[in-house]
């Protein structure tokens, strides 16, 4: 029974195998989500613009995980670069915005390196145990200098002004964050067909046949880490602009098993598995809100069903 | 001829105590096709391996070309001209055939991740110029018609020809194989014979091979090695292997003792 069904929705994944049917579906789903706020009000607007970060986070966490195979256990420490980045440079230094936003690149892909170099000569299961410590690095460092604001974070910080145009409304940022989910897909699919995407699944499936074709394997592997980075820390400087106050509670380590949730559940390395994912854990607790108390438990064991009947995530398609 | 290709000296390899490769002394000429052979246990593909870095030998030399390649890591090794396969035919799973095969070229392309995502003509061309030399190369093993399946579904024989290709992509001076002929039936070593011939005549590349076919590697090569318990005990043209007293001494009381006489 569980097989037919499995089959009859394997069918369906297999629909979009056909590049002309992709764009259809992509062209359709952009349509539906630039009306969504239009029709939805602003509750449901807030809830989407919220699930579009999670895309972002998610593609970023899955440059990492889904294409070069290493587990990170500390995303969301990148996702707070990002956001105390920006909260920072604008409150206390006074800096713009946009000038804030390489900064926080910059400053994603040398906590990247560093993190990243002496760890990813090792084997996937230590890397995964390094970042974990990081992640929590970053969450008590945060808490605890003063720069960053202590328990109570950073606040009042600015929205930013583009052209003459203060973007400041939920309805806006929801716009904002699309833009950056589309860019995210872009990037992803333009990285995942390119040598170095290629290179990330050979070190993956095996490291020595990769190493015998001439491919510096910690090179890639830092590559992918440091995009990953990147895409996370992005993610945080248009968080913080959004909420205008960050808080370390918000980089805990429950936030980077969700956006590694979001990964693994729909597929890691299916660019439309992973945002299906990201969709499913911030929707889901929203949906199943009636039910109060026993949602996350319906939620956990949705999960943990999804992972029986489907391991290799729900957007997961034979051969390919 | 000058210096040759590859020239080993003085090797020694061990792990934990014991002795895997003892003072080995080991050259391959420019342009021909030579063979390693020994029983098993013998200590031929850690020999492959500390040539392609990926054991550290703890003393001795290796040099390509006149280039020491001791402590360099395996991409290194191939990036200075050596490409290998190996015992386990190791193909990168869930990945096309051609797919397999542009890895090669990854040491002879550089475009990174900002190319790639703005997608610039440079960038183009280059994944262009990595397609067309896949194909080259799967159409010089002979099986270009495969080029879009799933690599690890191919036949057996098949996939051999495809890491062949990925190790031709790469662009060697020196090829090693590391039993080539495991598992393939005669029409398809028949086959392997004929392309290991074509890989020197046609793409002027050495080719090592290690083989336990010794039928095989007295019909094609044309100098031999023989090792034997981290010993090398005999080299020489095939009829001198098969005469050597020695080499017959370490063959005898193993299976393949009775091919080799």
């Amino acid at each position: 029974m569980a097989q037919t069904r499995s089959n009859a929705f394997n069918n369906i994944i297999a629909q979009f195998n056909e590049p002309w049917k992709r764009y259809i579906a992509f062209a359709v789903i952009i349509a539906l989500l630039l009306m969504a706020p239009i029709s939805l009000g602003p509750y449901a607007t807030v809830i989407l613009t919220n699930a579009l970060l999670y895309v972002v986070l998610a593609l970023g966490l899955n440059v990492a995980v889904g294409y070069a195979g290493l587990l990170d256990l500390g995303y969301a420490a990148f996702f707070a670069v990002g956001a105390y980045t920006v909260g920072i440079l604008t409150n206390t230094f006074g800096l713009n915005f946009w000038l804030t936003l390489p900064i926080a690149v910059g400053a994603a892909a040398v906590a990247g390196i560093i993190i990243g170099t002496p760890t990813l000569q090792l084997r996937s299961d230590y890397l995964a145990i390094v970042t974990l410590g990081f992640g929590e690095i970053v969450r008590f460092s945060a808490r605890n200098l003063d720069i960053t604001g202590g328990a109570s974070g950073i606040s009042g910080i600015e929205q930013p002004w583009l052209f003459g145009w203060h973007i400041n409304t939920p309805f806006e940022f929801y716009y904002v964050f699309l833009l950056l989910a589309i860019i995210a897909v872009v990037v992803s699919v333009r990285l995942q067909h390119s040598r170095l995407g290629r290179a990330w699944l050979y070190v993956r499936h095996d490291e020595d046949a990769a190493e015998a074709m001439g491919i510096d394997t910690v090179r890639i592997k830092l590559a992918a880490y440091v995009i990953g980075a990147i895409f996370g820390s992005v993610a945080g400087v248009f968080f913080a602009v959004n909420l205008g106050a960050i808080s370390p509670e918000s980089f805990s380590f429950q936030q980077s098993v969700l956006i590694l949730m979001a990964v693994i559940l729909g597929g890691m390395g299916k660019i439309p598995g992973v945002i299906l994912g990201a969709f499913i854990v911030v929707l889901a607790p929203e949906l199943l809100r009636d039910l109060g108390e026993y949602r996350l438990l319906l939620f956990a064991v949705g999960l943990l069903l999804v992972m029986l009947f489907r391991p290799n995530g729900i957007w997961s398609v034979k051969g390919k | 001829m000058g210096t040759p290709l590859l020239e080993l000296r003085g090797i020694n390899l061990g792990f934990a105590g014991n002795t895997v490769l003892d003072n080995v002394d080991f050259t391959v000429g420019r342009g021909v096709i030579a063979s390693l052979i020994g029983p098993n246990g013998a200590g031929k593909t850690s020999l492959f391996n500390c040539i392609t870095g990926f054991y550290r030998p703890q003393s001795g030399s290796i040099k390509v070309d006149g280039h020491e390649l001791m402590n360099l890591k395996p991409h290194k090794v191939t990036q200075a001209g050596i490409a290998r396969t190996f015992q386990n035919v190791r193909l990168f799973q869930q990945m096309s055939v051609l797919e397999n095969v542009m890895s090669g070229s990854h040491c002879h392309s550089k475009a990174g991740s900002i190319e790639a995502i703005l997608g610039l003509p440079g960038q183009r061309r280059e994944e262009a110029m990595i397609r067309a030399h896949a194909i080259e190369c799967l159409e010089f093993v002979d099986i270009a018609e495969e080029v879009d399946r799933d690599a690890t579904n191919l036949a057996y024989g098949h996939q051999r020809r495809v890491e062949i290709a990925r190790a031709l992509a790469t662009r060697p001076k020196l090829l090693l194989l590391d039993e080539p002929a495991a598992g393939l039936n005669a029409g398809e070593k028949q086959g392997l014979l004929d392309l290991i011939g074509r890989i020197r005549d046609e793409l002027d590349i050495s080719v090592l091979l290690i083989e336990h076919d010794t039928g095989m590697v007295m019909k094609i090569s044309e100098h031999i090695n023989v090792l034997d318990h981290g010993i090398m005990i005999a080299e020489g043209a095939p009829k001198e292997i098969q005469a050597n007293p020695k080499v017959i001494e370490a063959y005898l009381g193993q299976d393949d003792g009775e091919n080799l006489l």
